[in-house]
């Protein structure tokens, strides 16, 4: 979930990457004389206008929208098309310079600083949609194409890619992080709807993790057997998976195939107030478990609520809320919307508001929509973070509780706003950037809500990834066995560690 | 009252396409280039479907003029709610040199034989910016005409039009018939969806020649050649005020 966020200096002090961002210094001077040499390389790949040094383009490309601080690359590299990027990748692979893939810098877990320095590969100029399949419900995308742009271009055709994570990214990078969204509890994420990957290995070598095409035209005539187009296929191991939430730590993603649904018939929303954060989990799994097709169900808290009441001149009720969005048809969308509505009532819900038409639809949400700038008005001055935990919806109260109680035990502004269908929940931490005490009693909490996460079965990151900030809380996660598989992939597709070094996998030397 | 409106809808490159000029620099480059209705278009029929949703008219019409691609883009306006198509067949030489006079012309003729009621376009397309054809097909058929339409409401016999111009909004009240052209904040244009697709395949579109309409569309306009914006030039720093002044003299600016 990301609602507009404003990049934040140093908020953490995070040691790691101070230090490696120090000893950049050192190792450049080493690295210069490798740079002369390959620079021309690049040249003779990109053309002239493919390579840049400029300090505020390398600014530009060596962060995101997280709080890590920039760590510029060495250079920066524009290449058109994914034989460019193979040649470049061999190039630094016989010259062992770090490879940084770039879409368009909105993550926010800082994927793409250049700890080590490096090339970053900036792939916007690769922005065609290629290969819309109406009848197949797919497409084919390079990774300059966002996902705004996407829906745009297939407007006429009456699909739609449904993962929405609040920001305009790019599709490719968003496959790289295993990017979810408001969307996922009908549509899925990433992970469910990335059909095929073409990557570029860190030795040059490009594959197609199912296949070249090959999602495409074989399968059309499953379209006629199940209303519900879905791929099908026994062949191999499911290599498209390993790279979706890779973060560019085993390959370069040039394009991905994406699943594509119907652009719903009608769309209802609805707003519901509940007594306390149970009541609202409660009527969320019932309403599951009623078997309907919910398209959005948004948590957002007391504090939260309150935020938004006096940023945007509203009267919710505050307490606990409910935002609900219903996709369907006229006839289907009555009866969805009824069942919800029942549900509610029978757990103390109140205030129970719908609409269909797209103005009063954006004056019901306009709480939701405008959460991140409600948080930041309550402290004017401040910058906000995001943390980004999952568990179990049966635990989702009790953490959400829990984590209250640390809020307001150590005096810090947290409003809540979650995807609750998925278990999953952000605190806007809203922090005074000049306060160093605070910013270390805010990475604290982040830390002892990671394990208490981790505590009830959890995870320590559901949408934004790992990145630098998660790599210890990861090995917490999934214990040193399969933290020895992952890196032993690692070991194998990039012996050399060029690919992202830094992220998601802690260094060997720590 | 026929409670007819015709709404009509250009294909037009579409709007998130980077332009290239041919290199003889006769006109941009189409072959291959995505292409789709007009954005000022789309609001068009959108404000024709909801004019009929609210059963303030009776049938909505949507009208192209162009070569066989046409069809596409009037299946999207009957994907979003139009009930029948009218596509005037125009290719090769005529269809490059077809601008806002024949359209209107072409217009004007369907209007009388439709007993159309209303006329309702986009205040210009996205590739030509002329901004003339509501204009001139309401003064081929001496219509009162509300362009640069922000909110439309019927009242009876007549219409109400507020229209956005440079000063604010203007509220006028026209008689009916009249021509229309819609503005950027009439309106939100809805997405086709699958089963409106769906549907509209099975919805009929006419076909007929401009000569079936007593249409002469010779154009007396030539274009003489198609420029690409100049390339922007690097700036150049300078260190102090008197470098800025002299500087700006050197270039004839102050």
């Amino acid at each position: 979930m990301l609602l507009g966020l404003t990049p934040s200096r140093r908020l953490l002090s995070h040691r790691h990457c101070l230090l490696q961002c120090r000893s950049i210094k050192s190792e450049n001077t080493a690295r210069s004389t490798t740079l002369d040499s390959v620079l021309s390389a690049f040249r003779s790949i990109c053309g002239e206008d493919g390579v840049s040094l400029g300090e505020a383009v390398r600014q530009q490309h060596g962060k995101d929208e997280s709080v890590h601080r920039c760590c510029p690359p060495d250079v920066v590299v524009f290449p058109r098309c994914v034989e460019e990027v193979s040649a470049l990748a061999k190039v630094c692979n016989n010259h062992r310079l770090p490879i940084i893939p770039f879409g368009t810098g909105t993550g926010l877990e800082g994927g793409v600083s250049a700890v080590t320095g490096g090339v970053c590969f900036s792939l916007r100029n690769m922005d065609q949609v290629l290969d819309v399949h109406q009848e197949d419900f797919d497409v084919t995308v390079e990774p300059g194409v966002t996902r705004k742009a996407l829906n745009a271009y297939l407007r006429d055709t009456g699909l739609w890619f449904p993962v929405d994570p609040g920001a305009d990214a790019s599709l490719c990078g968003m496959a790289a992080t295993s990017a979810s969204g408001t969307n996922a509890v009908r549509y899925g994420t990433m992970r469910e709807n990335v059909l095929n990957l073409e990557v570029v290995l860190a030795d040059g070598n490009i594959i197609h993790t199912a296949g070249k095409g090959r999602l495409h035209r074989k399968w059309s005539y499953l379209s006629f057997l199940s209303v519900s187009i879905f791929r099908k296929t026994s062949a191999g191991y499911n290599l498209t998976n390993l790279f979706v939430g890779s973060e560019g730590t085993l390959g370069i993603i040039t394009k991905t195939t994406l699943r594509l649904y119907g652009i719903p018939e009608a769309v209802v929303s609805a707003v519901c107030s509940f007594p306390s954060v149970q009541a609202a989990v409660d009527s969320t799994v019932q309403i599951l478990q009623a078997g309907v097709p919910i398209a959005r169900i948004e948590f957002l808290d007391d504090v939260m609520i309150d935020a938004c009441n006096r940023f945007s001149s509203l009267s919710y009720p505050v307490t606990p809320t409910l935002f609900l969005e219903f996709h369907g048809s006229e006839r289907s969308l009555e009866e969805q919307v009824q069942t919800a509505e029942d549900i509610t009532q029978s757990n103390g819900g109140s205030d129970f508001q719908w609409a269909r038409d797209a103005e009063t639809r954006n004056r019901l949400w306009k709480a939701r929509h405008d959460a991140w700038y409600a948080a930041l008005a309550l402290r004017p001055g401040c910058k906000a973070y995001s943390t980004d935990v999952c568990v179990p919806l049966s635990r989702l109260p009790q953490i959400i509780v829990e984590t209250k109680e640390d809020l307001i035990k150590n005096r810090l502004t947290g409003p809540i706003a979650g995807h609750v269908g998925d278990g999953n929940f952000h605190c806007l931490m809203v922090v005074d950037p000049n306060d160093p005490e605070e910013q270390r009693g805010v990475h604290l909490f982040t830390e002892r809500l990671a394990r208490r996460a981790l505590a009830m079965d959890g995870t320590c990151t559901g949408e934004h990834g790992v990145g630098l900030g998660k790599r210890a809380l990861l090995c917490e996660e999934m214990g040193p066995m399969a933290v020895g598989v992952m890196q032993r992939l690692k070991d194998t597709l990039d012996p050399k560690n060029l690919m992202n070094p830094g992220k998601v996998l802690q260094p060997r030397e720590l | 009252m026929s409670g007819r409106v015709l709404v009509g809808v250009k294909r037009v490159i579409d709007y998130a396409v980077k332009i290239r000029v041919k290199p003889d620099k006769s006109s941009v480059v189409t072959d291959g280039v995505k292409h789709s209705m007009n954005p000022f278009c789309e609001i068009a029929v959108e404000e024709a479907v909801k004019m009929k949703e609210k059963k303030l008219i009776k049938e909505v019409v949507a009208v192209s003029c162009g070569p066989q691609q046409a069809q596409e883009t009037i299946r999207t306006a009957l994907a979003m709610g139009a009930d029948r198509g009218i596509h005037v067949e125009v290719t090769g030489k005529d269809y490059e040199t077809l601008g806002p006079l024949q359209i209107s012309k072409i217009m004007a003729a369907l209007a009388k034989k439709e007993e159309a009621q209303l006329i309702i376009l986009g205040k210009q397309a996205i590739d030509d910016d002329c901004n003339q054809t509501g204009q001139m097909t309401a003064a081929l058929l001496d219509w009162p005409q509300g362009t640069f339409a922000s909110e439309v409401s019927l009242e009876g016999d007549k219409i109400k039009v507020v229209r956005e111009v440079d000063g604010g909004l203007e509220t006028i009240k026209i008689n009916i018939p009249a021509v229309i052209t819609a503005d950027l904040r009439l309106n939100t244009p809805r997405y086709a969806t699958l089963p409106n697709i769906m549907k509209a395949k099975k919805k009929k579109i006419a076909n007929m020649k401009p000569a079936d309409l007593g249409v002469d569309i010779t154009s007396r306009l030539e274009v003489l050649r198609v420029d690409e914006p100049p390339q922007r030039q690097a700036g150049v720093k300078v260190e102090t005020v008197e470098d800025l002044v002299s500087k700006l003299k050197e270039a004839g600016l102050v």
